[in-house]
């Protein structure tokens, strides 16, 4: 299976990466490429197997639902491009 | 020899007896390091951090009883956070980045009194064969038979670079689907990748995560087993980190091997396997039938769909993983024009800081795992993944107690040869490595023999999961038997 121009300014999108119209023709080249070469998994019989979710069947320990950590706004922000009064700044987000 | 040559075992004994100080040590490797700086492999380097440490490592060998990393000097693979050193996964889009925590990894090292040099170079967020996909530019092997620069192999090229050239004593890597073990190849060194959950993830920038894991890159199987050691055990920061007490790998060393059985996957005996890499892998079987195992052929029937599963699950984990950099809490933002919304920003955020390999895994990876092909793809790969495991716990079920393979389909190629046209050439250079990452096994990779070009050449040994002790003195004879002690001529 090839992926169209369409198809690849659309997985474009959903990444969240910008990529110029001129330049989508090899993108989807390359993940045209990529795609075939998962395409050989067509030929395994995967019939009754579950999918893996977990690589060690292991159960997730809990811990006590306790404060551990916190209290560190400073720390948090500080690789923030953008901080302002203690927050992250973005772009306005509602109108 | 300049002390930057060393093991960390000799150094250990050397520092223990009081005939070396850390700071010399230390003082030895950072000249080596500056002098290295045409291999572009330390990327950040840390000499007041290190010299600082390696004091203190000297107070505490004076005082007694210092662990064994105790004023060593080792590298860092740039994906590891070091407290406010520069931690950026060989990306633009952590350009800046200086974490206000230390990973587990690092965290323990420093604990044991080891040094920090630097940071390595890497390909960018782990994802790469060659190191060419490095924000830095790439880190280049110091074994070079002509007038090519050729890679160390990736993606913890800068890793093995520096442990190759003496630049350090040991580095950090990781290993998502051969990361450690091809470089490692490449440059003549060895590196081991642990058990899934063996080594804790926290603090470790994610790729793939239910691939990745930490290890040791040294320069013998002996300083594997000093430096797994100190890095492996529960982290209760990794709730996938196994709460497994941790051995004394280093003592597992024995060289008896007698009795143990070695399967040979026949399913690795690629067509078109080049002559020297089929001469090497029966040279190892001949190593280990004298040291008294016994060679059993096996099957591993689903091998030749391990890669394929591997690039589709990989980018699906790492396009969930990198949906964090978006120009909010950390690294890059891009300028943004008149009018540009938040959606502009996470768009031209991540054209700019992203290079063109991790878009693309990115994107494969949401595509796999859009509406509508999750489970033509997605599901399909984690079944397969799940047959994968089955094939290797069949045979270590029969009673086989190591895997004995290649570690590359190749010696080191030159920088820029492979993967410009189809992505997908380059994926090739992890046929042999991928499939433990899959099954969550551990694999070593130690250098055996060089090529008729003159370059490093390893085998990978394959072991039962959480046995890293036994399979790390399997190496250990093989590495005795093979008696690999060339070192690339200094070019650099």
């Amino acid at each position: 299976m090839s992926i169209d121009i369409d198809t690849a300014r659309k997985v474009a999108k959903l990444s969240r990466i910008r990529v110029e119209e001129g330049d989508l023709l090899a993108l989807a080249d390359k993940l045209s490429s990529i795609l075939g070469f998962m395409e050989q998994l067509k030929e395994v019989d995967v019939t009754g197997v579950e999918p893996m979710t977990s690589v060690t069947p292991m159960r997730l320990k809990r811990r006590v639902d306790v404060v551990t950590d916190g209290d560190q706004q400073a720390a948090v922000l500080k690789n923030a491009p953008d901080a302002r009064e203690g927050f992250f700044a973005v772009p306005k987000v509602v109108e | 020899m300049s002390a930057n040559t060393w093991t960390i075992a000799s150094a250990r004994d050397a520092l223990r007896k009081g005939e070396v100080t850390a700071v010399d040590l230390t003082m030895a490797c950072l000249t080596a390091m500056d002098a290295g700086d045409g291999l572009n492999a330390f990327v950040h380097k840390t000499p007041e951090l290190a010299l600082d440490q390696a004091r203190a490592a000297d107070a505490r060998l004076a005082a007694g009883a210092a662990p064994a990393m105790c004023g060593i000097p080792v590298g860092v693979k740039d994906l590891f956070a070091v407290k406010g050193v520069p931690t950026q996964a060989g990306s633009n889009i952590l350009r800046g980045f200086k974490p206000e925590y230390e990973s587990t990894v690092t965290a323990k090292l420093w604990g044991a009194g080891a040094v920090c040099l630097g940071k390595l170079n890497m390909d960018e967020f782990a994802m790469g064969s060659s190191n060419e996909s490095s924000c830095y530019g790439p880190a280049v092997n110091p074994w070079k038979v002509d007038e090519r620069k050729l890679t160390p192999g990736g993606s913890s090229g800068g890793s093995a670079a520096a442990v190759a050239a003496d630049l350090c004593l040991a580095a950090t890597g990781t290993d998502t689907g051969g990361s450690i073990r091809q470089p490692a190849a490449f440059c003549g060194i060895t590196g081991i990748k642990p058990t899934y959950g063996r080594v804790s993830r926290w603090g470790v920038v994610a790729y793939a995560s239910s691939l990745d894991q930490a290890g040791p890159m040294t320069k013998s199987v002996r300083d594997a087993a000093i430096m797994l050691g100190a890095i492996a055990g529960h982290d209760p920061k990794d709730s996938t980190s196994a709460d497994l007490a941790v051995p004394d790998f280093e003592a597992a060393l024995t060289g008896d091997i007698r009795g143990k059985w070695i399967g040979i996957p026949r399913e690795y005996r690629l067509d078109g396997m080049p002559a020297e890499i089929a001469a090497l892998w029966d040279r190892g079987m001949d190593m280990l039938r004298d040291a008294g195992a016994q060679i059993v052929d096996i099957s591993l029937p689903h091998t030749k769909f391990a890669l394929p599963t591997y690039y589709v699950i990989a980018p699906a984990e790492a396009s969930s993983n990198l949906a964090r950099y978006d120009g909010v809490r950390y690294g890059h933002r891009a300028k943004l024009a008149q009018g540009d919304g938040i959606t502009e920003m996470y768009e031209k955020t991540r054209a700019e800081g992203f290079g063109p390999e991790v878009q693309r895994r990115i994107m494969a990876g949401t595509y796999v795992l859009s509406a509508g092909f999750y489970d033509a793809y997605y599901n399909r790969a984690r079944k397969v993944r799940a047959l994968i495991k089955r094939d290797f716990e069949q045979a270590f079920a029969a009673g086989i107690d190591a895997i004995l393979a290649p570690t590359t389909p190749s010696s080191a190629f030159g920088l820029g040869e492979q993967g410009g046209a189809d992505p997908v050439e380059m994926y090739l250079n992890d046929v042999f490595t991928v499939t433990l990452n899959l099954a969550g096994l551990p694999g070593v990779a130690v250098p055996v023999g060089l090529d008729s070009k003159g370059l490093p050449l390893g085998l990978q040994m394959i072991g039962r999961p959480w046995e890293e002790a036994d399979l790390l003195n399997h190496a250990y004879v093989l590495e005795r038997a093979a008696g690999f002690v060339a070192k690339p001529a200094k070019w650099w």
